[in-house]
């Protein structure tokens, strides 16, 4: 589905990251962990077009993807979500979730502006569209709020439900359990595995070790700017490599 | 949707049925210029206020408006009807070529890279003697002439101006609660975010502020077949900076915030005019009072007001 080879990221002089790679499964769940600083979330800006790697490759279902900008790849059925949620604050929910459906509609500013019927049709579409998507996550009961207005918990369900309404095949969240309690880490890690029940691919960066074993079918391991290891979450339980980067050397 | 529909139909009523009450008198002549500052305060309203890209050239392209349909008209004798569309089409297509490189620009840098846009344009009205007449002006620009009649008194050009303005309006409304507005503010809001959803951020901008550019040349136009006379004087940074205040005045992200700001910032000198020299003093006092206390402008701020009184008269109805 995808996958990433010889990625390398140097800062000025840092390494942030060091010729990493590894293969994400169609249909799984997979993880990518580390301690801070061990290169995440930069991966997730070059995978998903933020930024421009130094060296290497990204394939997203055998196309070469590398360099392309954000909005390309969501053309491509990839979406992301942020660490720190990016909302439309001035817009409502549910128009958050209809700018998701940006792809799926074509009514150009003439068209737009001046009402054409295909628009009008088009218009409702988007609008009914968008509902469905507020259901899956379950705000629905939110729609006509201020996005900005939001609670964090809720906030991070919109951002979801926004990234779904572009229909991925992938999906790349970056830290989705940051700042939830932990009746609301049960739900996410539930609405997670729907997700990938719709067929999605999803990939996470997270720092909730409880979530990532619980629901990841995969785990990638960075430490320091490169891959530690690779495997099913039992795997990387029982890596030594893992467990020193984690719990720290003694010599 | 319908509501919508009814506020606009209420509103044309009130603007159509203005001449009733004015014709005749000097006000007539100043609610000409309030539909033209309204044109330009929506063009502005639609990049800053949507997208949440500033603009302090955009006297300039109403000045190309002004210039390029005064000098097609006279010296050239174009009719006006030709000289608008072409002159909106090339302000247009300027205005796509300069928004690809400065609209990467973000915040005060794309401030500054407009700033000196408008500068530049106001130059080149300004030295250009050959083709503008320089600090003199351009006079003798024709009245624009519509199935015979010729709109050359404040009451024609008010149904005129107004019918334009109107048809912005409408157009703007209708983009504003489209896809092509919520990619909009969505930009405005987080770019980033927005590209990762599929708006194509950088494009959206450039054609954003084509059009804008073209609402303000088209209004440009207007003003010179109007006027009939135009000079530098109209079109500069001034101008830039008092339509960024209607717009802020008005309500950003609002078309009707854009016509109270065009209103009050045109109707305000000539009430203000008994004050003699105070009357800047006035101007600069209710701005920061504005700015203090309305900070989301007209449109929001009077609902919220009226909700504040309402709401502690219900609190003292109860203690």
């Amino acid at each position: 589905m995808l996958e990433v080879s010889g990625i390398t990221q140097i800062f000025g002089g840092v390494t942030a990251l060091d010729s990493v790679s590894f293969a994400v499964h169609k249909g799984d769940i997979t993880g990518v962990i580390g301690p801070n600083g061990a290169g995440k979330t930069t991966l997730f800006n070059i995978i998903t077009g933020i930024y421009r790697q130094t060296a290497g490759t990204v394939t997203l279902e055998g196309n070469d993807i590398t360099g392309l900008p954000p909005e390309k790849l969501a053309r491509r059925a990839m979406v992301r979500t942020f660490q720190n949620i990016e909302l439309f604050g001035g817009m409502t929910v549910h128009e958050n979730v209809m700018v998701g459906m940006h792809t799926k509609s074509r009514s150009g500013l003439l068209a737009c502006s001046l009402k054409m019927p295909w628009s009008i049709s088009e218009e409702r579409r988007i609008r009914e569209g968008a509902l469905q998507w507020l259901a899956f996550t379950g705000i629905s009961d939110l729609a006509d709020h201020a996005a900005g207005g939001l609670p964090f918990g809720k906030g991070r369900l919109l951002e979801i439900a926004r990234a779904l309404a572009v229909e991925p095949r992938i999906i790349l969240m970056d830290e989705p359990a940051a700042g939830l309690n932990s009746q609301e880490t049960l739900a996410l890690s539930l609405l997670i595995k729907r997700i990938r029940d719709l067929g999605i691919t999803v990939v996470l960066v997270e720092h909730d070790m409880e979530l990532v074993m619980d629901i990841c079918d995969r785990i990638v391991v960075l430490n320091l700017g490169r891959k530690l290891a690779e495997g099913t979450p039992r795997e990387i339980q029982e890596n030594p490599e893992v467990i020193s980067a984690y719990l720290g050397d003694d010599d | 949707m319908k509501r919508d529909l009814l506020l606009f139909a209420c509103f044309l009523l009130f603007i159509m049925s203005a001449p009733q009450f004015f014709a005749g008198g000097y006000l007539m002549n100043v609610l000409v210029f309030v539909g033209i500052n309204t044109m330009l305060a929506i063009a502005l309203n639609l990049l800053l206020g949507y997208a949440g890209q500033i603009s302090l050239g955009h006297a300039g392209f109403f000045g190309m408006g002004a210039y390029l349909s005064g000098i097609m008209t006279t010296t050239y004798s174009l009719n006006p009807w030709i000289a608008m569309p072409v002159a909106a089409v090339v302000v247009g297509c300027l205005a796509g070529l300069i928004g690809l490189p400065i609209l990467k620009l973000k915040g005060h840098y794309l401030a500054m890279a407009t700033l000196g846009l408008g500068i530049i344009l106001f130059i080149v009205f300004n030295e250009t003697v050959d083709l503008t007449g320089g600090p003199s002006g351009l006079s003798g620009i024709p009245n624009i002439e519509f199935a015979g009649i010729v709109f050359d008194s404040d009451v024609k050009n008010y149904y005129l101006i107004w019918g334009v303005t109107l048809v912005v309006m409408l157009f703007s409304l209708n983009l504003a609660s489209s896809r092509i507005g919520r990619a909009l503010r969505a930009v405005h809001d987080s770019e980033v975010a927005a590209q990762v959803l599929g708006v194509n951020a950088r494009i959206l901008k450039v054609q954003i502020f084509a059009l804008s550019a073209v609402i303000s040349s088209l209004a440009g136009s207007l003003y010179a077949h109007t006027m009939t006379f135009i000079s530098p004087a109209s079109f500069g940074f001034n101008f830039s900076i008092e339509l960024l205040t209607m717009v802020v005045i008005g309500g950003l992200g609002s078309i009707y915030g854009s016509f109270l700001g065009a209103a009050l910032l045109t109707l305000l000198p000539e009430f203000l005019r008994g004050a003699n020299d105070y009357d800047i003093i006035i101007y600069g006092a209710l701005l920061m009072v504005m700015v203090m206390y309305m900070p989301g402008g007209l449109v929001r701020g009077f609902p919220d007001l009226f909700r504040k009184i309402f709401k502690k008269k219900a609190e003292s109805g109860h203690a």
